[in-house]
């Protein structure tokens, strides 16, 4: 008989997760959570989900972190000799493209949920999302991970064409944290990525400092204070 | 003699770019051939179509390969890459020697003097597509040598707005028109003499 040992010794790291993207007018902004599982155990409470592909594109993570992050590199070194050769910038449609062929290529070998956004002169601000299987597809707005079952309606509902830059940004954070507050595999930070013909702008949303939402408590610094407190906790 | 149509110069690379070959018309056929594999296969690994600089980079890479090895001998004709991308019209020549430069007015092939002659009177810059068929074929006309050439058939192509930025055979009736002024032009030359 084996001994037993707890899953996370043995269980790759996945992203849980929670991404999504979404357009404004003038251009994207990507948000995602900071929580890499493996198993049960958070190997990382802090992680960065939205890596850089060129200046101007950027993709937001999430199933295996191993396959997501080997899809970006790939796509990163091509993204790059290609702009050199091009010698102007790639455009999002291209780097969606890149991603797209490998997902698809390698579909029985991978399992990567990706979203890609970006911004270029042609055509301004866009979104690909890119979910298991490999196919493409241009959307106004677009979540990824497991978190992102409990946004679809919230997005139907809150999203509307031409949002400025900060109402895109607080919805952003806003569905993230929601989604975080339902799902076990979604948590951490919040961490935003803006992109448009002036350049990039990443934010920090600290985990405290996040809105809290139905049955949340408000977070506790020890357990000392819980028992010391003036007021009990009524049941 | 000759079945008209059946000696075509010029072919289309892809939606938005076709070539004009001068020189050994199973060379030109070749580097076309190349040009649509690069076209495609572009498409196929970016997504977009191939910006027309870029094909011509590839192009020209192909033709200055064949001067490399003694294996190999150099393609007997020159190529006229033009096209209509995100960043507009552009017409590009391909040389054998692999060199390949972007040009507002280009010629090759044996009247290639006089033509350039010709193009270098015209106002490029104020000229739209339609009237620059009928330039076109006046040069043509022109150039050619009654006494020492022999008879030609008249081939011409355009990408611009009109043809909704897709590389096409002008249109019967634009061609007709092209001719019948340029036989005119060259009547009235004669006359001035």
């Amino acid at each position: 008989m084996e001994p037993w040992t707890p899953d996370w010794t043995k269980s790759p790291h996945s992203m849980g997760t929670t991404i999504m993207a979404l357009q404004y007018d003038g251009g994207v902004i990507l948000g995602a959570d900071s929580r890499t599982s493996t198993g049960a155990y958070v190997a990382n409470r802090a992680s960065d989900k939205i890596t850089c592909l060129t200046d101007y594109v950027y993709l937001c993570r999430s199933g295996s972190a191993a396959d997501s992050q080997i899809i970006s590199d790939y796509v990163r070194y091509f993204l790059n000799q290609h702009t050199i050769q091009l010698g102007r910038p790639a455009t999002v449609k291209t780097a969606a493209t890149l991603v797209r062929e490998l997902s698809y290529q390698n579909k029985s070998f991978l399992e990567a949920g990706l979203i890609v956004g970006g911004w270029d002169k042609y055509d301004g601000g866009s979104i690909y999302a890119i979910p298991l299987g490999g196919t493409a597809l241009k959307l106004p707005f677009a979540t990824g991970g497991s978190g992102s079952s409990y946004l679809y309606g919230f997005l139907d509902q809150a999203w509307k064409e031409g949002m400025s830059k900060e109402e895109a940004e607080a919805l952003v954070v806003k569905a993230v944290s929601l989604a975080m507050a339902r799902d076990s595999g979604s948590g951490g930070v919040v961490r935003t990525v803006v992109i448009n013909e002036q350049g990039v702008t990443r934010n920090f949303y600290a985990g405290d400092k996040l809105p809290l939402w139905h049955e949340e408590i408000p977070r506790q610094n020890s357990l000392l204070e819980t028992f010391t407190e003036a007021e009990p906790m009524r049941t | 003699m000759l079945l008209e149509g059946s000696n075509r110069r010029i072919h289309s690379v892809h939606r938005h770019a076709g070539m004009a070959m001068a020189g050994l018309a199973a060379d030109g056929r070749q580097i076309v051939s190349q040009a649509r594999g690069e076209a495609n296969s572009y498409l196929s690994n970016y997504g977009e179509e191939i910006p027309i600089k870029e094909l011509c980079d590839r192009v020209a890479s192909y033709v200055h390969l064949c001067t490399l090895y003694w294996w190999l001998r150099p393609f007997g004709s020159a190529a006229l890459l033009g096209g209509y991308d995100r960043d507009g019209p552009q017409l590009y020549m391909i040389e054998p020697s692999g060199v390949a430069y972007r040009y507002f007015g280009a010629a090759v092939g044996k009247g290639r003097q006089a033509a350039k002659t010709e193009i270098e009177k015209l106002n490029l810059s104020e000229m739209t597509c339609r009237e620059g068929v009928i330039e076109v074929a006046k040069i043509l006309y022109s150039v050619h040598d009654e006494a020492k050439d022999k008879a030609f058939e008249l081939e011409m192509s355009w990408i611009c707005d009109e043809s909704n930025r897709e590389h096409q055979r002008v249109p019967a009736d634009l061609l007709e028109d092209a001719k019948a002024v340029a036989k005119a032009a060259l009547e009235e030359d004669m006359d001035a003499d």
